[in-house]
């Protein structure tokens, strides 16, 4: 176990050193002049030059590299070109709706995937079973922009029932009209993710139906479902744990869409905007801010897997 | 190569290469995915010469007509038609699924020749660096260029192309090292074929079914993600048809409108679904040990795609 855990904590650290050199230089290789672009047309020599400075510019690559990854250790993912402000501090302040989002998604996706998956696969060969099979196929296939649309037009448009847009100024100041706010959100990514983790339980329940333990509970006089549910169950929960990361890496994706959608004042949202007025050092930070966290989360459920997976501890 | 479409044989014929296509038809969720794939791709064909009207012209005296005639799918808020919009929309699909699907055979064949091919210390690394690129979502990527170069379809295909590339390059390189030790490639390198000739000659035609599995969805995935960058403003330019910027104009007037936005979301979802269960069908009409045990060994296998859009 120690040995796995120390393999796989320096496949983490080599990922995050790749993933901070490829942002490093895909961001830097612009052409033409950063300080230049900033500076604007009517710029005199030495603004651009003071510009140069301040952002760094004058260093050597390889300099600039690593007093940005000196700043990262220390906490500072860099700072806004446009308004001044910590990046840390942004991305700190945005989770607050991001984070909030991400969790909300993730629960309805489990809550509605894993019963409906495992139900999809018993029942296979019955009616029900195949059109959950099929529901679950075209969900899958639904871009998440449409759906948070026509879930708009449902729950918004014709019922009334929940706010299309927006977030309330006050934030969690304002904790019942917050939470309002994210319900269709999340339950946009929560569906459209929810409907790929019920193909891969779907999947992983009809593989354990052929494993031996199932069939020799079934063998001692369980009937077959309640040998499925009593030691099939244990093994498609720790493969949805496998998918998990993947998961989380989607509902990120998801949400960057899904807040431009609601024009929710999240991370994703403020990456979009970001981007558009290339605002770079911010950019720079935030991806590795966000990429970080996707490796983290493939390490943490890695290891989580290993723990809780009996065959796994045996084979370490 | 005027043999190559035997239909899919009397028993005593020798096994055809194009017996696969016959299979392939053969199930439904092939026969599906194959119309489907076919459909959008004539359409982007027929919306090169012609479509119904300008998908550009401006009319601002007929907006908001309702599906009827000669509007069949209806106007949208400047009054141009919504169905020859979808049709030359998915002439910019089509362009982008494409062009991505190279891209990602180029960068997954690359990676993946080189994941399997080449001396000890050179392949692991490359396995270990293809490991780490996955978990980099394809959006990711995708923000990343347009960051420095800005948006367009160019963004998307290569974002999408190295995205899966890489997905392609991990599922293609076991099967290249599973070949290489197959009595074929010894033969072919006994009888003095060089390493690339044996490449081309022996090794791709046999991870093709895998390859070509993958490139199916990653196509997909790419439609997906033309929809979803289109949609923020990172793909087309407003002057280009595409489904994702036709669902970020008629969301403005979703309140009023909402029935509008129907047709693109549903276009984009047809097209999904077509490529992700080609892909399907084409794994079980390709591989031999799936067709032998039909049942729970070829659903146990079904793919979870990543979310781009």
């Amino acid at each position: 176990m120690i040995r796995y855990t120390l393999t796989r904590l320096a496949l983490l650290l080599l990922g995050l050193l790749v993933a901070s050199v490829l942002i490093f230089l895909t961001l830097r290789v612009l052409p033409g002049d950063v300080a230049q672009l900033i500076a604007g047309t009517g710029s005199t020599p030495a603004q651009v030059a003071a510009i140069r400075e301040r952002l760094g510019l004058d260093q050597s690559l390889p300099q600039q590299y690593l007093d940005w990854i000196g700043g990262v250790l220390r906490g500072d993912l860099g700072t806004s070109l446009l308004t001044g402000s910590t990046v840390a501090g942004e991305l700190a302040e945005k989770a607050e709706v991001t984070v909030p989002l991400g969790l909300m998604s993730l629960t309805i996706a489990v809550v509605f995937s894993v019963p409906l998956g495992v139900l999809s696969a018993m029942r296979r060969r019955r009616a029900d079973g195949t059109a959950l099979s099929v529901a679950a196929q075209a969900l899958a296939a639904v871009p998440v922009v449409w759906a948070g649309m026509m879930l708009v037009v449902v729950f918004a448009v014709w019922l009334g029932w929940l706010p299309a847009q927006g977030f309330p100024r006050a934030g969690w100041g304002d904790p019942w009209n917050a939470f309002r706010a994210l319900i269709l959100p999340a339950l946009t990514i929560g569906i459209v993710e929810g409907a790929m983790l019920m193909r891969f339980v779907r999947s992983a329940t009809l593989q354990a139906v052929g494993q031996d333990h199932v069939r020799t509970g079934a063998a001692k006089g369980l009937t077959r479902n309640a040998a499925l549910i009593r030691h099939g169950l244990p093994d498609v929960g720790l493969s949805v744990i496998t998918v998990l990361g993947l998961q989380v890496a989607g509902i990120i994706v998801g949400a960057v869409i899904i807040e431009e959608l609601f024009t929710l004042p999240g991370i994703g949202r403020m990456l979009v905007s970001d981007v558009s007025a290339r605002d770079l050092p911010k950019v720079q930070g935030e991806l590795l801010a966000l990429t970080g966290f996707v490796l983290i989360v493939g390490f943490v459920v890695d290891l989580v897997h290993r723990v809780i997976d009996p065959r796994q501890r045996e084979a370490s | 190569m005027s043999d190559a479409l035997v239909p899919p044989a009397p028993a005593e014929a020798p096994p055809s290469r194009w017996a696969w296509l016959g299979r392939l038809w053969q199930l439904s969720t092939g026969r599906f995915g194959l119309i489907v794939v076919m459909v959008v791709a004539l359409t982007a064909i027929i919306a090169r010469v012609w479509t119904p009207f300008d998908p550009q012209q401006v009319e601002i005296a007929n907006r908001w007509a309702p599906p009827g005639w000669p509007h069949v799918l209806g106007t949208d808020a400047t009054g141009r038609d919504i169905l020859s919009l979808l049709m030359a929309g998915a002439r910019t699909t089509v362009f982008v699924a494409v062009g991505a699907g190279v891209v990602a055979t180029l960068v997954g064949i690359t990676l993946a020749a080189l994941g399997a091919l080449t001396a000890r210390w050179v392949r692991e690394s490359v396995a270990v660096f293809v490991d780490i690129l996955i978990a980099f979502p394809v959006l990711i990527i995708a923000m990343m260029i347009s960051a420095v170069w800005g948006g367009s379809l160019w963004v998307v295909i290569w974002s999408v192309g190295i995205g899966f590339g890489v997905n392609i390059a991990r599922v293609t390189r076991p099967e290249l090292r599973r070949v290489l030790h197959s009595d074929f490639v010894l033969a072919g390198r006994a009888s003095g074929l060089t390493p690339a000739q044996n490449l081309v000659r022996h090794l791709l035609p046999n991870v093709a079914p895998v390859f070509i599995v993958q490139l199916s969805w990653s196509m997909a995935v790419a439609v997906l993600a033309e929809a979803g960058l289109s949609y923020l403003g990172f793909g087309a330019p407003v002057t280009e048809p595409s489904w994702g910027l036709l669902l970020a104009e008629l969301q403005q007037f979703i309140t009023v409108h909402p029935l509008s936005v129907v047709w693109p979301g549903l276009a984009i979802t047809l097209t999904v679904l077509g490529l992700n269960l080609l892909g399907d069908g084409l794994r079980e009409a390709t591989d031999p040990t799936l067709s032998r045990e039909r049942g729970a060994g070829r659903v146990a296998r079904t793919h979870v795609p990543e979310v781009v859009a």
